[in-house]
């Protein structure tokens, strides 16, 4: 886990900027932020440094209680996401101070950026793994099959990890240094560059570097 | 108003004239060679818009020393330096893709209100 400082937030959708010398680049509009630190861990009490945080703000009507305690000692409301980051010093951070994207990022930085991949459902090996399959005609009948999946009577069985088919996506990932291209604090917006993982709408993980 | 539709409606040109499938345009594209930099024009028929935000473009074709020749360009980039409206074109289609098999005197578009 990054031991640093991040923001939660949600896809916006894409669009597409252009350069200053014209040229076009993809480009992920999301809202980031504002997170409320609802709790501090310290190594003294629970073992590691980190801050948790909320984000997304909720109806009390939708919360059970023992969440509503637990919200109440920062006083913004319930959140529907919460979320740890690991930091070097938790005493840095007040328990219901608001961590906004304004403050954290810049034009220009770099970022690291979780969320959870759009699901595909169950798919084979050509999809999933990218195997290359069969050829299409010609007799061929050997088409999207994997194949071979192992040897014989030694080893007599399938070696652990063999790519196979099964359910692919809906997992989380990390894409790594991506590039921040506006900041818009006000509306606490920012623009990066590139593709992100997941829908609109799904949360994400802004962590600084 | 979402942020997205706000951000596209900030980098979106509008000072770029109206035109359609069929009219006649010249196209001022800033070229960067190196360091230099200068301006080509492209003329020739619109044969196809697509619509959209920041992703909108159109295509222009031209015949160059006999040879047709297609430049699509995103309609939204600082790359282009204005665009000319020369004469509007009397089409019944949106794509003008037929215009491809025609050649010479068969590939002429008639122009507006000319019956």
């Amino acid at each position: 886990m990054p031991k640093a400082i991040g923001i939660l937030g949600q896809k916006i959708g894409m669009t597409r900027i252009y350069t200053e010398d014209g040229v076009a680049i993809g480009a992920t509009v999301v809202e980031a932020g504002p997170c409320v630190v609802l709790q501090k861990k310290t190594e003294a009490k629970e073992g590691y440094n980190a801050i948790q945080v909320g984000y997304g703000t909720k109806k009390e009507s939708r919360e059970n209680k023992p969440m509503i305690g637990h919200f109440k000692s920062a006083g913004k409301g319930c959140f529907y996401h919460i979320k740890e980051f690991r930091v070097k010093d938790p005493d840095q951070y007040e328990i219901g101070q608001e961590i906004v994207a304004g403050d954290l990022f810049k034009v220009g930085d770099i970022v690291d950026v979780s969320g959870k991949v759009k699901g595909c459902g169950f798919q084979g090996v050509i999809k999933r793994h990218g195997f290359s399959g069969g050829g299409k005609t010609h007799g061929s009948m050997f088409h999207r099959a994997p194949g071979s999946i192992g040897c014989s009577a030694t080893p007599s069985k399938v070696v652990k990890g063999k790519k196979m088919p099964g359910r692919m996506g809906n997992n989380l990932i990390t894409k790594k240094n991506v590039i921040i291209l506006d900041v818009r604090s006000e509306q606490n917006v920012i623009v990066l560059k590139g593709s992100l993982p997941g829908t609109n709408k799904g949360l994400l993980q802004f962590f600084t570097k | 108003m979402n942020m997205l539709e706000q951000i596209e409606k900030e980098n979106m040109r509008y000072d770029i004239p109206k035109f359609r499938s069929g009219d006649t345009v010249s196209v001022h594209i800033r070229i960067i060679e190196g360091a230099k930099e200068r301006v080509q024009i492209f003329k020739g028929v619109v044969i196809g818009r697509k619509r959209g935000t920041m992703g909108a473009n159109f295509t222009v074709r031209k015949i160059s020393h006999g040879v047709g020749v297609e430049k699509t360009f995103p309609l939204h980039s600082p790359r282009i330096e204005k665009i000319e409206l020369n004469s509007q074109g009397r089409v019944r289609r949106s794509k003008l893709y037929y215009l491809r098999n025609l050649r010479g005197k068969a590939a002429r578009i008639r122009e507006k209100g000319i019956n």
